[in-house]
């Protein structure tokens, strides 16, 4: 090795050692903060915070199928009991009427707190007097058993307001056997909430493989063999979709590696050549990610997911380097003719590929940021690693199997492709016009469209959220405050603002965290509004004239209001293990500086307005309140929708700034256009087509195209540099079609997965690029004929 | 032989009238045969709740409806309208505008409370007997059958139950609660309609 070849190679190991260790050292995250804005509206915050936090992406729906029914309840009791001793779970229900006591003692005892008709007037004579009748009418009914048990001390009847109308749910699951089960009677039902966030797929996967390993155990000392477990919820989606791309990524990734690795292989006959040319795309990746987590701090999922892809390109220049220079890369001479001639154009394609990236780096959605500086950073190392460190490593004598007769084949189609020149304008033409006929815009405004879970396992969630009664937590109107008690007091405020709404139809009901603790201010009106043990005999024995009941009968009564009035008041703790404790939970957050309560709204079931909320009148009534209402599915459209308009705009105007580059360097619009012509044309061929078979473009689509237009410059680069002998030379339209075919095999095999995000990108770059060739060869075919 | 035969036929003659008695003694069993032999009825009933604080009972009344084999209505026009429905397995309760369902089989407390009344009714033993220790007093014009609670949780909250009646109807179903509180139904026979 040469002193020349030294400066270069250790310059490349300190970078690479330098890389290594940033990316060891690098914070990893797969949450949902790649969704949030870099400098967040208080109601991306929110939604962002909902996604990742709420008691929404706790929630696991478990369905037990199979079986008779009595055996799929006995099965249900066995796998609750399991999973409430395990301490990945804060709440296990199925139905089962056990665990109900306790929830009744709290209620019970905190009755004159939490009953939302305590009030001065219901304590005055008059009040009491109708109270009373009221709760003598409901003992004598059929369903005064509860009421005629708690009479003497609760004679105001505060025990059934609170359980049938204050804390009632919406809806109830129906039973069979005892435990709750589907409508339609074929599964048994159960509601668990993990301890971990949603957003944690670990501890979510965890969390679902002791439900598993519950059931297994419960079934194997049952004998029902044919018993089968099903959950559903945005946890166990999140925990499929991350195994489904993983999968789908590692197994596309190993058959195109497969592939390209077979065809270059087959091109090369040199097995060095093959892993030496492996090198800069890893080289590539080293940097990128480094420079995301040096740049960003921390690195998400996402961008080590699809930066590889993105580099894809880098393997080209190794075939450049490999191919062009014939079959003698490793001599000196031919090496520096491969440097004077070849590579100011390999150069210029980076340039254009790192400002079409570029242009991502400015996008406020930090995902795509991230990629924009992975693509950059890991290009160029790329690039300069072709260029600079790899002819250091060619061993002496080193060369690939000569392609020049596959270039001169290749050579006589170009010229005959001329006659098809006129195809590239033509089939821009047509595609333009395909894609201006599309009756609705061909951009995706829903952010399902990324979603990877299956439609059949959406409608099965859905199946058991309407089976369960359990909200889907889309609306929702949000209160903070600096302490739990500002939180719970502005709560208060908004469900004032809100009866109105429930009374109108606006809304069919609303929960709230003040509902299961009341704020401490309201908790002391309350207590304020009970008279004193003196004042309470008194108006007992005014109010009972004429009543088959005497006041002296109610001592305890007097008590148990004593109590209230003086007791310490119900605190978050007493409701530690019941179910209205685990609503508070779900409901009243604590974040790092503030807290936040939260009111989930329940649409109209029935009528005009059936199943929607009309947003515009609940922020109405809500104006002047401080509280927020949220349409979870509408911010994260818009949120969505924001970001794609976004990189539309950044890509247009990186886009401009690869033109500007071009002209500058080119020094001549013909020159532009030669290279512009075809990319363009590619683009819009690409998108007709895949318009035409039925994909709705997304944010992947875009960055796909992207793709297209900085791989494919290189190939337009290439011809426009030899335009002037007609087409390049046989080695160069050989080291082309490699590049080309390498491109086309890989994302050809990602445009093959299940997963959307996998088969958008692919599909559009193999796509795209392969017309990029084609075109920029019809473009030059032109020029050799017309000579 | 013959001598036996006169002996046979002694014996014979002798037992006839105590043989006829014997021969449809008023047994739990026949009372149930008679219950189980109706399909439909209607009653209106008086319920009278008797409750310790209370210095007076509380009055309800309304009709009573049963339809063989297990769906029985309760509907009480005073002192507020309400419909009690029981029907296999439910319980629908409709009171103030509100509808509550009860599924029984998650509730086994309030299904051994409902099926004493229901199951008489609808003169199923096995029913009965799954819940309750029977005994049956007094003859086919006027028989009370008592029903304690087997269990203890139940004989908790439900000392027993008195049920009162003539032939297969029934006229009073007393209730005794273990805290002293009892209620009292009496039940007319409508005619059908």
């Amino acid at each position: 090795m040469t002193r020349r070849a030294r400066l270069p190679l250790a310059a490349w190991l300190a970078t690479i050692a330098t890389a290594a260790a940033v990316v060891a050292g690098a914070r990893y995250t797969a949450d949902l903060s790649a969704f949030l804005p870099r400098s967040p509206s208080a109601t991306q915050q929110l939604l962002v915070d909902q996604l990742r936090d709420g008691a929404l992406g706790r929630v696991v729906l478990i369905a037990i199928e199979g079986e008779s029914a009595p055996a799929r309840a006995a099965l249900s009791r066995a796998l609750a009991t399991a999973l409430r001793s395990d301490a990945r779970f804060s709440y296990v229900a199925n139905g089962a009427a056990d665990g109900t006591e306790r929830e009744r003692e709290v209620l019970f005892e905190h009755r004159y707190l939490l009953s939302q008709q305590v009030n001065p007037e219901r304590f005055a004579p008059p009040g009491l007097r109708a109270a009373l009748a009221d709760t003598l009418d409901l003992v004598a009914s059929s369903a005064g058993a509860l009421a005629q048990s708690v009479l003497a001390r609760d004679p105001t009847g505060e025990l059934h307001a609170l359980l049938e109308t204050q804390l009632s749910g919406a809806a109830r699951p129906a039973y069979a056997g005892g435990v709750w089960s589907s409508r339609d009677g074929e599964r048994a039902l159960l509601v668990a909430h993990t301890a971990a966030a949603g957003a944690d797929t670990d501890a979510q996967e965890s969390a679902h493989a002791a439900v598993r390993a519950a059931f297994a155990a419960a079934a194997a000392n049952s004998p029902v063999p044919q018993a089968r477990l099903r959950m559903t919820g945005a946890g166990v989606f999140a925990v499929e979709s991350r195994a489904q791309i993983k999968d789908e990524a590692l197994r596309v990734s190993m058959l195109g590696i497969l592939l390209i690795g077979a065809l270059l292989l087959a091109a090369y006959r040199s097995f060095v050549a093959l892993a030496l040319g492996l090198l800069p795309v890893l080289t590539g990746a080293l940097v990128g990610v480094a420079a995301v987590a040096a740049g960003f701090g921390v690195v998400h999922g996402i961008t080590l997911g699809f930066g590889a892809t993105l580099i894809g390109e880098s393997v080209d220049y190794a075939i450049y380097l490999f191919v062009q220079t014939g079959n003698a890369a490793a001599d000196a001479d031919r090496r520096g003719a491969w440097i004077r001639d070849f590579w100011p154009t390999i150069r210029l394609g980076v340039l254009t590929s790192i400002l079409g990236f570029a242009s991502m780096l400015l996008s406020g959605f930090p995902g795509l940021s991230q990629l924009g500086m992975y693509s950059v950073c890991g290009l160029v190392a790329a690039a300069l690693f072709t260029r600079y460190v790899l002819p250091g490593f060619l061993p002496a004598g080193f060369g690939v199997h000569d392609l020049t007769p596959l270039g001169t084949r290749l050579e006589r189609a170009v010229a005959l492709a001329g006659r098809g020149r006129w195809l590239v304008p033509a089939l821009a033409l047509a595609a333009a016009v395909t894609l201006l006929a599309q009756r609705e815009s061909p951009w995706a405004q829903d952010l399902s469209a990324l979603s990877t879970v299956r439609t059949e396992d959406q409608l099965y969630d859905g199946k058991l959220r309407a089976d369960l009664g359990a909200a889907d937590a889309r609306y929702l109107v949000v209160t903070s405050g600096s302490d739990a008690e500002a939180a719970l007091g502005a709560a208060e405020r908004a469900a004032q603002a809100l009866r109105p709404l429930v009374a109108a139809g606006v809304i069919s009901g609303f929960d709230s965290p003040a509902r299961y603790l009341p704020s401490v201010a309201t908790q002391r009106a309350r207590a304020a509004s009970l008279p004193g043990p003196g004042e309470l005999r008194a108006r007992l024995r005014q109010a009972l004239h004429g009543m088959p009941l005497r006041a002296q009968r109610l001592e305890e009564f007097v008590a148990d209001v004593a109590r209230a009035r003086s007791g310490p008041g119900l605190q978050r703790a007493d409701l530690e293990g019941t179910a209205m404790g685990v609503a508070l939970d779900g409901l009243l957050l604590r974040r790092t500086g503030d807290w936040q309560a939260l009111l989930p709204l329940r649409a109209p079931t029935s009528g005009p307005g059936a199943l929607h909320i009309d947003a515009a009148r609940v922020r109405d009534a809500l104006a002047g309140s401080g509280a927020l209402f949220l349409d979870l599915k509408a911010e994260a459209n818009a949120l969505y929708t924001g970001y794609l308009g976004e990189a539309i705009v950044l890509c247009a105007a990186g886009l401009v700034a690869v033109l500007v580059l071009l002209l500058f360097v080119l020094r001549s619009a013909l020159r532009v256009w030669r290279v512009a012509a075809p990319l363009g044309a590619a683009v819009l061929v690409c998108a007709a087509v895949l318009a035409v078979a039925g994909q709705t473009f997304t944010l992947l689509h875009l960055v796909g195209f992207l793709l297209v237009v900085a791989i494919g410059s290189n190939y337009a680069l290439f011809f426009d540099r030899s335009a002037d002998r007609g087409a390049p030379a046989p080695v160069v339209l050989a080291s082309l079609a490699l590049a080309n075919a390498t491109t086309v095999i890989g994302f050809g095999v990602l445009a093959s997965s299940s997963v959307p995000v996998l088969r958008a990108i692919g599909s559009t770059v193999a796509l795209g690029t392969l017309l990029a060739l084609l075109f920029a060869a019809l473009q030059a075919g032109r020029r050799a004929n017309g000579r | 032989m013959a001598r036996r035969t006169d002996c046979l036929l002694l014996a014979a003659l002798l037992a006839w009238p105590l043989g006829a008695a014997a021969a449809e003694p008023w047994t739990l069993e026949r009372l149930m045969q008679g219950l189980a032999h109706t399909r439909a009825a209607r009653a209106s009933f008086v319920e009278k709740k008797t409750v310790r604080i209370l210095e007076q009972p509380l009055v309800a009344s309304g009709e009573l409806s049963f339809t063989a084999p297990d769906r029985l209505e309760k509907r009480t026009l005073r002192p507020r309208p309400e419909l009690l429905l029981l029907q296999g397995d439910t319980l629908t309760l409709e009171r103030a505008g509100q509808t509550t369902r009860l599924d029984l089989r998650s509730h086994p407390e309030v299904a051994a409370f409902t099926e004493s009344i229901r199951g008489t009714l609808a003169g199923d033993r096995q029913a009965l007997e799954r819940n309750y220790l029977l005994s049956l007093q007094g003859s086919e014009a006027s028989w009370v059958l008592t029903l304690i609670p087997a269990d203890a949780a139940m004989r908790a909250l439900v000392e027993r139950v008195r049920i009162a009646g003539r032939h297969a109807d029934l006229s009073v179903i007393e209730i005794q609660q273990a805290n002293g509180d009892s209620s009292l139904m009496s039940v007319q026979r409508l005619p059908a309609p």
